[in-house]
């Protein structure tokens, strides 16, 4: 059947839903990477987006079990240029479009996301509404103009758990190890956190408490971590205010540690700025220059926001940088064990190269229980 | 890091010619190379024996050198251009192999020249199979259960535990050659033993199976600061057990999650750091068991490879120009992405669209070979297609392979042998992606299609789809289709010719109402990053999307038609002549425009042309892309636009197949017109033109049935050459000596029709053959070269050695050749390249052939006499004159200079390696000498094939050839050599008082001919068709000297000439010397000399 995507300054594209009927609003951004639709599907940073995969076919590998990033998918949309039905995985259980009409995502194929993605990359990221019911481009056009901007949007408050939870389960078979016996405890705040940051900590020792958004820096003490992380989340990090008064609280009491979202929110703890990338940073091949060895790391991206890196204080150090962009990718406390990276070391999906600061973090923890 | 200053002058080693498994992918890596290096100030020294290549144009690099690629002659060059370093990294497993040699025989230390790019340590590391596994296993990287043998006990005892069916791959050859896969005890023994002898190191491995795994392969680059980047994944759809140089490949890879691919990244890495490369590009090959995941590593190559040209091509992505880069010192991040040029080369591109890349076979070439693919590669050339999905892709590659075919099926093609359906799909030949079609259409069920091919099920079922849309599109007529379903039908790949089968109408009606409806291609820019960033490079691909970035100037401009894929009789020559019309007309301003669908290819290189569209050359592609750069210049045939031209003459007969249509549509044609073409190619009209102006030829005439051949055949006598009208390479010739023999060859060739006779020649036996290339404008004509061919009449002249400038030859008879040449491109109103083939016999010399279009041998007339022919030609084309350009007399040439072929007989074990009219070289080398001898020499060598200096020379000829056999065996003897003889050849011999030793023939008794090779006891074959009688002892004698390694020459001009070369090779006097230290010598006996009249 025909659908409809039409943006807010007016540009429509035609589809062929594939996911569930219905309509449905949100930013439009494309994600470059190759494989790994899944993880993209499921990852809550992507909370109020509606992704347009550049990869020419979706679906090829079918849905499973392992991959998912949480329990549900978190995408406001889903557009693809070519999905059919057939899939070929040894892993999976079912085709995509199932899943998807099992969790009411909106989905559309045979949309020129070429087309689509050139026009994100001169206008940058816009509001669209989607449709699989309705031909009416001027009612759709409405939708995607009243659709909440994601500037001012919190959008991690509403992903994140409400209750804390404890996790110890690693990579296993697919790391190829098992995972050691935990020696280190880490409070990881939950903006939106993907399922493979919790697994990599275990995987480097760790066992971990996830605690809401909204948990205070003195709870937080309480259960006594040798570390906390901060992780990735959906929307506008300048909105999330009182996490950023937890974290500033917490700085140079504990180690830190933050991913995406979470380095944003250090930055804007230490007294940076965020500002909003024209069409943000989305896949798995951004190269990052660690600044301090020179070396060169390809890693897996998502993330609308920046940490200004005028704004920063002396006391903060920029440690890595986006090759393309030069946009600030990475931070360190000069002062306190903290440190955080804009990019993605646990991957899924996109290149393990960055794994070893997980070491970095349970060095740093290590380092403090020492003292 | 920035480059290297402690090095000045670099020496980059080629690939030499053009062999299966080793094509024009290393012309296009050198000449990337070659840029790179000197783009950053460092002096670059080449050597390669290849002269069809573009790399080897003195432009290129400081010195070139066009001299065989030994330890001896690299050795010489090394002595006299004291290079600071060796890139061994661009010229294939040649390269890699002359580089290892060199290191051994302690040249590289002598001289102080290391190798960069990749150590000697790593290449022997990736090349040698057992130290590769044990390299893999330090690091726990999976690898298949395997054992090295040097004995066929060794291997026998291996195979017990890797078990059945086992794969043999020689250490250290090239494509695989050798190998094999046995299903039992017997084959196992043959392909071990054959595989021991081919291994430069005489091991092989015996390895478990894993046909029917998935193959996939990473481009990996690494830099001295030990970044790595993955360049492309690509998914082979023919599974384990077909050689990837064989298979269908996709890229990027379609059937694997996140996970699963970025284990195959990890261990890539890994496979990287174990080995040892420093800084490059390499190919890991990985397979995937389909059932578990089960992941092994396979190989690693440690150079640029095939898989890397394709890489590059598929993504944008330069890897060969990068790894030179990285070889002198440079990190990732400090090299610019050229296609975006504002982010880094640190990266990993990342594809919107689907790539396919389908290889093309020459069975048909070479009777008796067995058209199954396995593990050692038989393709000679591929074509590659881009698409935003893989059915379009797909159905493009199928068109651009250039097989008769309008996509996958639906062209009223089909031809399948339906009896034999389960056997197609199971075994892997060329035409099984049409036994697949077949399978589909007549219901067999899309799992049992996938288990019997071993595909993956997401391909088979994307097929599936592109046959339901075919069910669907023919419930339709043209005028009944709907505009949806058409413009669904052109985004999933079928071109109007498959449209026009399926809808009922012409071609040019489905092109008509599509442009009435707006169907039209959009063209997309393959940007290395999904269109995340800007791309500055207009390297275009078409699709049926809603917007096109093609983004067309309105600069004046030249559509360049490309050659297609690489097959016997139309390969690198052709390339080069594209590649130098480009350049002759960036030179002059205008704006070039390549179209070509060959991945191998200099000219595909996006920063070759001012702009480059990745399509079939087919009429339709073609069309569509002259309507998009004619945008507003309103074409019409009547008043043809100044500002739009397009060159179909140095292609091949690709482009020149679309030339009359071209024209048609309104778009001019630059140089000789389609119709002087045409006008060659027509044996009526061209007949009556050469006796217009005196000119002989041999009696002949044209046949459609047995019956019309008799009668020519009454007029002229036998023998005559007989072959199909408008082909290339000798497709389909013969020559013929009975009439049982016409019947045969009139019953047997496909498609006479009136409008496709057969043309048969009166054979003029023992004639010699001339090459003659010229350039006319329509004012005047200049000879470029004379080449006197070295095999007598009846080899066909691209089998043929010659010789440049011809010695042998009476000066009055060149004069003839001279005066024929002019007269006929004068009469042909030719504007830019000739080709015309002469026969000289008993003093008369006939003309053969007249080709007014750029030929074979182009490149090596101007490397032997430093003019850039194809560049005159060009600019002829665009109006320039001869006289205004300073080319009006013909150049004379210093020193002597010979082309050789290689031929692939060892890729086909089981053909007859005799030469004859129909061509079946894939490549040439080129040796030039102060004697003949010299040259001669260095031309076998550059060929590969070291002439003995000594040992025994078997000779066996035919009567014919019996009296002039006798001084060739007085000059052996003379030289040293023992004589080995037949009977008959021995008593004739001993008659004229030369002693031989006598064999028996095979089927005489034992030990015979064959025993004596086996055994080593003889070192050069002179062996002259006896016919029919002999002819299976001829054929088992010349295949075990091709397994051997002996060299057997099967004419007695070219005995002559091995025994000039092995004088000039025993006295050690030969040099090596420049191209351009050529080429001033040519030019100061110019400005000596009289032009010649």
């Amino acid at each position: 059947m025909e659908a409809l995507l039409v943006l807010e300054d007016g540009r429509v594209f035609e589809g062929r839903s594939f996911g569930a009927q219905g309509e449905t609003t949100g930013e439009v951004v494309f994600a470059t990477g190759m494989t790994g639709y899944q993880e993209v599907l499921t990852d809550p940073s992507y909370a109020g987006q509606i992704v347009t995969m550049t990869a020419a076919h979706i679906g090829n590998t079918g849905v499973n079990e392992i991959d998912p990033e949480a329990e549900r998918p978190y995408v406001a949309g889903f557009l693809v240029r070519s999905y059919t039905d057939d899939y070929s995985s040894w892993r999976a259980r079912t085709a995509l479009a199932h899943y998807l009409r099992e969790h009411e995502i909106v989905a559309l194929a045979d949309i020129d996301t070429r087309a689509l993605t050139r026009h994100i990359r001169e206008k940058g990221a816009l509001r669209a509404a989607i449709s699989t019911e309705t031909d009416d481009t001027e009612y759709l056009l409405n939708l995607a103009r009243t659709a909440s901007p994601m500037e001012g949007l919190d959008l991690a408050s509403g992903v994140g758990t409400r209750q804390p939870y404890t996790w110890s389960q690693g990579s296993g078979e697919w790391a190829g190890i098992a995972s050691p016996p935990p020696r280190l405890h880490v409070v990881a705040y939950d903006f939106g956190l993907k399922r493979n940051i919790l697994r990599k900590l275990v995987d480097h020792g760790a066992h971990v408490t996830v605690v809401p958004v909204t948990t205070t820096a003195e709870d937080v003490l309480a259960l006594k971590p040798d570390g906390v992380f901060l992780s990735n989340g959906p929307g506008d990090p300048a909105t999330l205010d009182y996490a950023v008064k937890h974290i500033e609280t917490l700085l140079g009491r504990t180690p830190m540690f933050g991913i995406c979202l979470g380095h944003q929110l250090m930055g804007l703890a230490v007294g940076g700025s965020t500002f909003k990338l024209p069409y943000g940073h989305h896949g798995c091949n951004h190269p990052v220059k660690d600044l301090s060895s020179g070396h060169v790391q390809i890693t897996s991206q998502n993330h609308g926001f920046s940490v200004a890196a005028e704004s920063l204080p002396d006391d903060i150090e920029v440690t890595h940088r986006n090759l393309n962009d030069g946009t600030v990718e990475g931070l360190r406390h000069t002062r306190y064990p903290a440190f955080s990276v804009q990019y993605h070391p646990e991957a899924a999906p996109g290149p393990h190269d960055a794994d070893q600061l997980f070491t970095e973090f349970v060095r740093l923890m290590e380092q403090e229980r020492e003292r | 890091m920035p480059k290297r200053t402690d090095i000045h002058t670099i020496l980059i080693l080629g690939a030499g010619p053009i062999v299966i498994g080793q094509a024009s992918e290393f012309d296009y890596s050198g000449v990337q190379a070659c840029k790179a290096l000197r783009e950053e100030g460092f002096r670059v020294v080449l050597v390669n024996s290849n002269p069809a290549t573009i790399m080897t144009d003195p432009e290129f690099a400081d010195a070139t050198y066009i001299e065989p690629l030994t330890v001896e002659s690299v050795s010489r060059i090394i002595a006299k251009e004291r290079p600071d370093a060796v890139l061994p990294t661009v010229g294939g497993q040649t390269a890699l192999n002359l580089a290892v040699a060199l290191h051994n025989a302690g040249v590289l230390d002598e001289y102080g020249c290391p190798l960069i790019g990749a150590s000697v340590q790593a290449v022997e590391i990736a090349e040698d199979r057992e130290l590769f596994k044990q390299a893999m296993a330090r690091v726990g990287l999976p690898v298949a259960r395997s054992g090295v043998a040097i004995t066929l006990d060794e291997a026998l005892q291996i195979v017990k535990e890797t078990g059945f069916p086992a794969i043999i791959r020689p250490s250290f050859t090239l494509g695989g050659t050798g190998g094999g896969i046995a299903y039992n005890i017997e084959e196992f023994r043959s392909i071990v033993e054959n595989g021991l002898d081919l291994s430069p190191t005489n091991q092989v491995l015996v390895e478990e199976s894993v046909i029917g795994w998935k193959e996939f392969e990473l481009e990996v680059m690494r830099d001295r600061a030990d970044n790595v980047v993955i360049i492309c994944s690509i998914e082979n759809l023919d599974a384990m057990g077909v050689h990837t140089g064989d298979s269908i490949t996709v890229a990027p890879a379609q059937t694997l999650t996140d996970r699963e691919y970025q284990r195959l990244r990890d261990m890539a890495v890994t496979v990287m750091g174990a080995v040892g490369v420093e800084t490059g590009g390499s190919n890991v090959q990985f397979a995937v068991n389909p059932r578990d995941g089960r992941v092994i590593v396979i190989e690693m190559n440690p150079r640029v490879s095939r898989s890397s040209a394709l890489a590059s091509k598929a993504t944008g992505f330069p890897i060969a120009k990068i790894a030179a880069k990285l070889a002198v010192g440079y990190t990732l991040d400090e090299l610019p992405n050229d296609i975006t040029r504002e982010t880094p080369a640190s990266f990993e591109p990342t594809l919107d669209y689907v790539v396919v890349k389908i290889p093309r076979f020459a069975f048909e070439k070479f009777p008796g070979a067995q058209p199954n693919l396995g593990t050692q590669m038989k393709s000679v050339g591929e074509a590659m297609a881009i698409g935003r999905t893989f059915a379009e892709a797909w159905q493009k590659a199928l068109r651009s392979l250039e097989i008769g075919r309008g996509g996958w099926g639906a062209d009223g093609k089909e031809g399948i042998d339906g009896e034999r359906l389960r056997e197609y799909l199971i075994t892997p030949r060329p035409e099984r992606p049409f036994y697949v079609r077949y399978a589909l259409q007549s219901g067999m069920d899309e799992r049992q299609v996938a288990r019997l091919t071993g595909y993956d099920p997401w391909f088979v079922a994307q097929f599936a789809h592109i046959l339901h849309l075919e069910g669907r599109l023919r419930a339709f007529t043209l005028d009944t289709v709907p505009p949806r379903l058409l413009r669904e039908a052109k985004r999933t790949g079928f071109s109007d010719q498959q449209l026009a089968m399926l809808l009922h109408a012409k071609p040019e009606a489905v092109r008509a109402k599509r442009k009435t409806q707006a169907i039209v291609p959009t063209y997309h820019r393959v940007d290395t990053c999904a269109a995340e960033f800007p791309a500055l490079t207009p390297y275009l691909y078409s699709s049926y999307e809603t917007e096109s970035e093609s983004d067309p100037t309105d600069r004046p401009k030249v559509i360049i038609l490309g050659s297609g894929p690489n097959r016997i009789g139309q390969g690198l020559e052709f390339d080069y002549c594209c590649c130098h019309a480009v350049f002759a007309l960036r030179e002059l301003g205008y704006e070039t425009i390549m179209v070509n669908c060959n991945p191998e290819t200099v000219s595909t290189d996006y920063d070759t042309s001012d702009r480059l569209y990745f399509e079939p050359l087919t009429l339709e592609d073609v069309l569509n892309i002259v309507d998009e750069e004619g945008q507003g210049l309103a074409l019409d045939p009547a008043r043809p636009s100044p500002n739009i031209a397009v060159i179909v003459q140095f292609g091949g007969q690709t482009p020149l197949k679309l030339a009359r249509s071209i024209e048609a549509a309104g778009v001019p044609i630059l140089g000789t017109t389609p119709e002087a073409i045409d006008l060659a190619e027509d044996r009526e009209r061209f007949g009556a033109l050469l006796r217009e102006h005196n000119i002989p030829q041999p009696a002949n005439g044209t046949a459609t049935s047995f019956e019309t051949a008799v009668q020519v055949v009454q007029r002229i006598g036998f023998p005559v050459v007989v072959r199909p009208s408008y082909v290339l390479g000798g497709r389909g010739m013969a020559i013929v000596y009975t009439e049982d023999e016409l019947r045969k060859y009139m019953r047997e060739a496909a498609d006479i029709s009136p409008d496709h006779p057969v043309l048969i020649d009166k054979f003029l036996e023992d004639a010699w053959e001339f090459d003659v290339d010229a350039v006319a404008d329509s004012e005047d004509v200049v000879i470029a070269g004379i080449m006197h061919q070295i095999e007598l009449a009846g080899i066909h002249s691209g089998d043929s050695a010659a010789v440049l400038p011809p010695s042998m030859v009476p000066a009055e008879h060149l004069q003839t050749m001279r005066r024929y040449t002019v007269a006929l491109a004068k009469a042909l109103n030719v504007v830019g390249l000739m080709n015309v083939q002469y026969a000289m016999k008993d003093d008369v010399v006939y003309v053969l052939e007249v080709n007014p279009r750029a030929s074979r041998t182009v490149p090596f007339v101007s490397k032997a006499s430093g003019v850039p022919w194809a560049k005159v030609a060009a600019q002829v084309m665009t109006g320039r004159k001869l006289r205004q350009l300073g080319f009006t007399e013909e150049p004379v040439i210093a020193g002597f200079h010979v082309k050789e072929v290689v031929l692939p007989w060892s890729k086909f074990p089981g053909v007859d390696t005799s030469l004859g009219p129909e061509m079946r070289s894939t490549g040439e080398g080129m040796g030039s000498g102060e004697t003949f001898g010299e040259a001669f020499a260095k031309a076998q060598l550059g060929c590969n094939r070291d002439l003995p200096r000594g040992g025994a020379v078997f000779v066996s000829v035919n009567d014919a050839d019996k009296p002039n056999v006798v001084p060739i065996a007085r000059e052996f003897a003379a030289l040293g050599f023992r004589l080995v003889a037949t009977g008959g050849t021995a008593d004739y011999l001993a008659q004229h008082g030369v002693h031989a030793d006598i064999v028996f023939k095979v089927n005489e008794g034992r030990p015979n001919v064959v025993d004596l090779i086996k055994n080593g006891e003889i070192n050069l074959i002179v062996n002259t068709p006896l016919g029919q009688a002999s002819f299976y002892d001829e054929l088992a004698m010349r295949r075990a000297g091709v397994q051997y390694g002996v060299v057997s020459i099967t004419t007695l001009s070219g005995a002559e000439a091995a025994i000039e070369a092995i004088k000039a090779l025993k006295s050690g006097a030969w040099t090596v010397r420049s191209l351009q230290e050529w080429h001033a010598l040519s030019a100061g006996l110019r400005d000596d000399q009289q032009p010649i009249t």
